[in-house]
């Protein structure tokens, strides 16, 4: 563990995402002494934060011994190659995230926004969840989440298939199965 | 209607007669869109023709209205299983302010194996929204007139049979003139509204509205917590949750 080689070549990193909206309750969350010394503990050595248009700045580390490298920024072009890079993905609970990080396989914490009113996004984040495809939080039982979840037991997400959509369609007009 | 001849009285019945005769009109003009607005609503939801229909293999132009973003992104891999032939010649519409949904139709359509036809047999047109995201409920009222407008003016020149479309409000404008369409007897156009993935407990608005209104033929949902919702008040909605394997549609009860 001590050894740096050891270090360079078990850098796990932690991906935090909002997408284009602003979530400082999450960021805030990711931030708090709690959340990384869970992280740490599981082992992850790097934060990654996607804050986007949010006010609240969380504080950047170098990391080293015992303490997790933080980094942040707004936006970014290549969402996907961080993910891809990403040990594990913390995210706001819109679709797109969500389906883009499971396509990916990528162990995934949704994180759900109260603050949004009639937030339906937080339906699929339970959904799912219960189909044990990700963990599903909020931004004060984060800590928690870490510390309880078993990666191992997520069950693989298999993107959707439009064709039985499109039987459906083809039989309604009268269209004969192929 | 005569009026009685030898009545001292028969001018001034005339006059109440002709006086009668507007009201007589509306009365049996209303009643007559009524009747028809009836019907349409207990056909719509109904397979277009029977299966043995000779005409069944011709192919239907289809009219496919892209939402924007991830709907977008849905309705491409719908889109990317249909049967080309069978869908066609296929129109494309986006809302005015997203450019970027039409250059995802265009990729497709010259992905298709057969690119040669794409000229031929796709074409792509934008249409205005009726509401932009916080727009005020009064602009909005000039700006649904303009959106409407336009969807007539498009649905009159794409004269689609079929038309495929999911979120956001894009589709409205255009499924209502489609609605209009089948009132009046000018054409009958299935309409089939795909909810989105998203939607897991409750329909979207959009969803709400085209299944409530029967404006939709079917609305198709990806969750079955939604079908069984709603599956009491009609068979308009049918699972399609995109999870479950095909054998898991043979369940399925619409026609």
């Amino acid at each position: 563990m001590g050894d740096t080689e050891a270090t360079v070549k078990s850098k796990k990193t932690v991906f935090v995402t909002v997408g284009t909206t602003s979530f400082d309750a999450l960021i805030r969350a990711v931030d708090t002494h709690e959340v990384k010394a869970e992280l740490l503990r599981r082992g992850y050595t790097q934060l990654l934060i996607q804050m986007g248009r949010g006010s609240y700045i969380p504080t950047k580390s170098e990391g080293g011994d015992e303490t997790l490298a933080v980094d942040y920024f707004t936006f970014s072009s290549s969402i996907a190659d961080h993910l891809r890079a990403a040990s594990l993905v913390i995210s706001h609970a819109g679709s797109g995230s969500i389906f883009e990080t499971l396509r990916l396989g990528k162990p995934l914490i949704v994180v759900v926004n109260e603050d949004l009113m009639d937030n339906h996004q937080s339906e699929l984040a339970e959904e799912l969840a219960d189909r044990k495809h990700l963990y599903y939080a909020r931004p004060l039982t984060l800590h928690r989440v870490i510390a309880d979840m078993n990666l191992d037991s997520l069950i693989p997400y298999h993107p959707g298939d439009a064709t039985p959509v499109a039987k459906l369609i083809n039989r309604f007009l009268g269209f004969a199965d192929d | 209607l005569s009026s009685p001849k030898s009545s001292p009285l028969t001018e001034a019945k005339g006059s109440s007669i002709s006086q009668l005769w507007p009201i007589t009109l509306i009365i049996v003009t209303t009643t007559l869109i009524v009747i028809r607005l009836l019907y349409v609503l207990d056909r719509t939801g109904e397979p277009p023709r029977s299966s043995k229909d000779s005409a069944l293999q011709q192919p239907l132009s289809t009219l496919i209205v892209l939402g924007s973003g991830g709907h977008t992104a849905a309705m491409i891999n719908l889109l990317s299983v249909l049967q080309k032939d069978r869908f066609s010649p296929r129109f494309y519409i986006a809302a005015i302010t997203d450019s970027l949904s039409l250059q995802k139709a265009r990729l497709l359509e010259v992905t298709r194996p057969d690119s040669m036809e794409v000229t031929s047999s796709s074409q792509f047109m934008q249409v205005y929204r009726s509401r932009e995201v916080g727009q005020s409920y009064i602009t909005s009222v000039w700006t649904t007139s303009v959106a409407l407008a336009h969807a007539l003016w498009l649905m009159l020149r794409i004269r689609p049979q079929v038309i495929l479309c999911n979120g956001p409000g894009t589709c409205i404008p255009l499924c209502v003139i489609a609605f209009l369409f089948k009132v009046m007897g000018i054409r009958w156009t299935p309409v089939f509204y795909v909810e989105s993935i998203a939607r897991v407990r409750r329909l979207s608005l959009s969803g709400l509205l085209l299944y409530k209104l029967f404006i939709a033929d079917q609305v198709l949902v990806q969750w079955p917590q939604l079908q069984m919702k709603y599956l009491e008040l009609t068979m308009l909605v049918a699972s399609c949750n995109w999870f479950t394997s095909a054998a898991a549609m043979a369940k399925l009860n619409f026609a």
